[in-house]
């Protein structure tokens, strides 16, 4: 053995079959360490996807546009002619859809994004040992640039109807990052067993139905019944209200909602990133095998 | 001149799963199981088997292990836990230093990109900081010999450009631990060549672990090999030779070709007597050999002739005998005929060699018969060569 020889710095990974959460102390060392690394990879590959996105479409960014526009449209025909009846809303209810379509889509696409980064990136991941964050964090990149192209589509809608700014919206970033961090979270947990079962993916389409259908999005929050508590009970629903309250209304209507929604948030995000990190080389395994 | 231990293996195991659906749930068990820490794996479980067992060595900085073994003995399962891909189920493993792997070259690569973007892109993957791809990426590019192309994207280059991209860029990794599986035969031969040459320096300064089915390349430049065989460590040590003879166990004991008889002619029965004894089965390197050869050969054909190849275990024809060249052709004597071939001296290397003789119309014409499986030569010999012949020199030596 020739151990006094070896260079000091090299750094060394041991593998065992134990489990990392043996050691959380080191568990976190370790997350902590390649979040860092993974900055540059993960802006690496937001840019790849975005730019891939959008080089192989004649409308581009159009597209980003059109399921608020067309959602806002036929939804205030609909209720303009008493098809249906959504509530009251304190700003032209066409513009409400807009804006909760908006946020909608953003959310459903911070966790969507995070089920279809794992399974894009399968081959990368069976034979590149690079910082699995970076899959993460551009999920959560590209969330962000489709919301920035987004912000053309609220700002014409504000001018459009004509709406009032208050000095509140200056908060409703905060309020949008935690809606981010909610959906980032949900994406992160199912996405590695996405990796195994395409059901996961089957399921989304239809609890995307049925989350749209109890958060207040086209709706105006009820008041009183069981309906009015499921929607009270669903945490997207203050983190969503709330970051369109910030923007249009200037009122928090639900503050303690928040800040539960908003820990609730953190923490599944949290929770999530530590069982993604322990799960992928079991996934890796049975997606390759 | 071997440096420090870079890879430490230490009775590694890994379990597998034939069936997909059971694998998949035994994947979300272990998922369970890691998330509560508390993981089972000793136990096999229903229609499990180990891909790994046992496995232990070390590699040194400046060390090449040749990891050898036929299809599906583990190796890529082994290569996939030292690359900190997936998990050993028993075992202990220690890797010092940056780890680069040297396969699936242009893996992160997106068709619609150009060169340039993917260059980046894969640089990223391979864990390389823009800096470094900005600094590298005119040298990236001249390797590659795609000057014209960076700028055209990725889906419109033919397979080899990709592959020569995608070498070019992971060349610039230095990493002290490099992992190289099968990926030593790419492009052309030009490019082929100048990748041999990047490989053997990357490999110059690292601890390398090479997978390769060429024991050609292992013998040239492995330092220590390791055989595995479903699984199980059938072979490691230091000696190259040992190992690729424990490897070659595994090989068939008759050339794999199809026996070729037309109605003109049959060859019947070939014998090979060594040192005038018959039945013997290995050869010492330099023995007298003969080969009998007994052959029906129809009465249009007037005259013959015999052409007699030697394989190596590679399945390589490197070696051959024919009469003709050596001015004799013979005459049919429309029945059976045996010829014998006297080879003096067969200055063969230690190993196993498979023999082909064909019967030829006249001189080297139309092949009439063929008899591939006419047998296999064992040598064997106190001195293991890398290359199947060995020349006998008359030496000198004066001091000047």
């Amino acid at each position: 053995m020739t151990d006094s020889r070896r260079a000091p710095e090299l750094p060394e990974v041991i593998y065992t079959p134990e489990s990392r959460i043996k050691h959380p102390v080191e568990m976190l060392r370790d997350m902590w360490r390649d979040i860092l690394a993974a900055r540059e990879l993960g802006w690496r590959l937001t840019v790849r996807d975005i730019s891939a996105q959008y080089r192989q479409t004649f409308l581009g960014y159009f597209w980003a546009f059109v399921p608020a526009l067309v959602t806002g449209a036929t939804l205030s025909i609909a209720s303009r002619n008493r098809v249906v009846d959504f509530g009251e809303a304190d700003i032209p209810y066409t513009a409400y859809v807009i804006i909760g379509m908006v946020l909608w889509q953003t959310f459903m696409e911070s966790m969507t994004l995070q089920i279809q980064a794992m399974s894009k990136a399968r081959e990368m991941l069976a034979k590149i040992n690079f910082p699995r964050e970076a899959l993460i964090l551009s999920g959560l990149g590209q969330t962000l640039f489709n919301f920035g192209i987004k912000i053309l589509l609220l700002a014409a809608t504000f001018v459009w109807f004509d709406l009032s700014v208050p000095a509140t919206i200056l908060l409703a970033p905060f309020a949008l990052v935690l809606l981010l961090v909610l959906g980032t979270g949900l994406g992160v947990l199912l996405a590695p067993l996405g990796g195994l079962y395409e059901d996961v993916g089957r399921g989304i389409i239809f609890s995307a139905m049925a989350l749209l259908i109890v958060t207040p999005v086209v709706f105006v929050p009820p008041d009183g019944g069981t309906f009015a508590e499921i929607v009270a009970l669903n945490p997207i629903t203050p983190l969503l209200v709330t970051t369109r309250d910030l923007m249009t209304t200037g009122t928090m209507t639900h503050p303690l909602g928040f800040f539960l929604a908003s820990l609730f948030a953190v923490l599944l995000l949290l929770a999530a990133w530590t069982a993604y990190r322990l799960a992928m080389p079991i996934i890796i395994e049975r997606m390759s095998a | 001149m071997s440096g420090e231990v870079l890879v430490e293996v230490d009775n590694v195991s890994k379990k597998f799963c034939r069936d997909l659906k059971r694998s998949l749930w035994y994947g979300v068990k272990d998922l369970s199981g890691e998330l509560t820490g508390r993981t089972q794996h000793d136990a096999l479980r229903e229609g499990e088997f180990w891909a790994v067992k046992d496995v232990s060595f070390q590699v040194r900085r400046g060390e090449v292990l040749g990891l050898i073994g036929p299809n599906g003995a583990g190796k890529s399962t082994l290569l996939r836990i030292l690359n900190g891909l997936i998990k050993p189920d028993r075992g202990k493993i220690i890797i010092r230093g940056r780890v680069g792997a040297l396969i699936a070259l242009g893996t992160g690569f997106n068709p619609i990109l150009t060169g340039r973007e993917n260059v980046y892109n894969a640089g990223a993957v391979l864990g390389l900081k823009k800096k470094e791809i900005e600094d590298r990426y005119e040298s990236i590019v001249k390797f590659s010999e795609l000057e014209e192309f960076m700028e055209s994207p990725v889906r419109s280059y033919s397979s080899g450009m990709k592959i020569r991209l995608g070498f070019a860029i992971a060349a610039q990794m230095q990493p002290d631990v490099l992992i190289l599986d099968e990926v030593l035969a790419l492009g052309d031969v030009a490019f082929k060549a100048k990748s041999f040459n990047r490989i053997y320096s990357m490999t110059e300064h690292a601890a390398v672990i090479l997978v390769s089915h060429s024991m050609a390349q292992i013998s040239r430049v492995a330092t220590k090999t390791l055989v595995i065989r479903n699984g199980k460590q059938a072979f490691y040590g230091a000696s190259v030779g040992e190992g690729i003879s424990e490897y070659y166990k595994d090989a068939p004991n008759k050339l794999p070709a199809n026996d070729f008889v037309s109605d003109l002619a049959r060859i019947d029965r070939v014998e090979i007597e060594i040192n005038g004894q018959q039945g013997l089965e290995t050869v010492r390197s330099l023995d007298h050999v003969a080969i009998k050869i007994l052959a029906r050969i129809d009465g249009s054909v007037d005259r013959f002739s015999l052409n007699i190849v030697f394989f190596s275990e590679e399945l390589i024809n490197f070696m051959s005998c024919n009469s003709f060249f050596d001015g004799v052709t013979f005459l049919n004597s429309n029945c059976s005929n045996e010829i014998v071939l006297e080879i003096r001296n067969l200055n063969l290397n230690p190993g196993r060699y498979y023999v082909w003789i064909a019967v030829l119309r006249n001189d080297f014409g139309e092949i009439l018969a063929r008899n591939a499986s006419a047998g296999m030569i064992n040598i064997v010999g106190p001195h293991k060569g890398n290359e199947p012949v060995r020349l006998k020199g008359q030496w000198t030596h004066k001091q000047v």
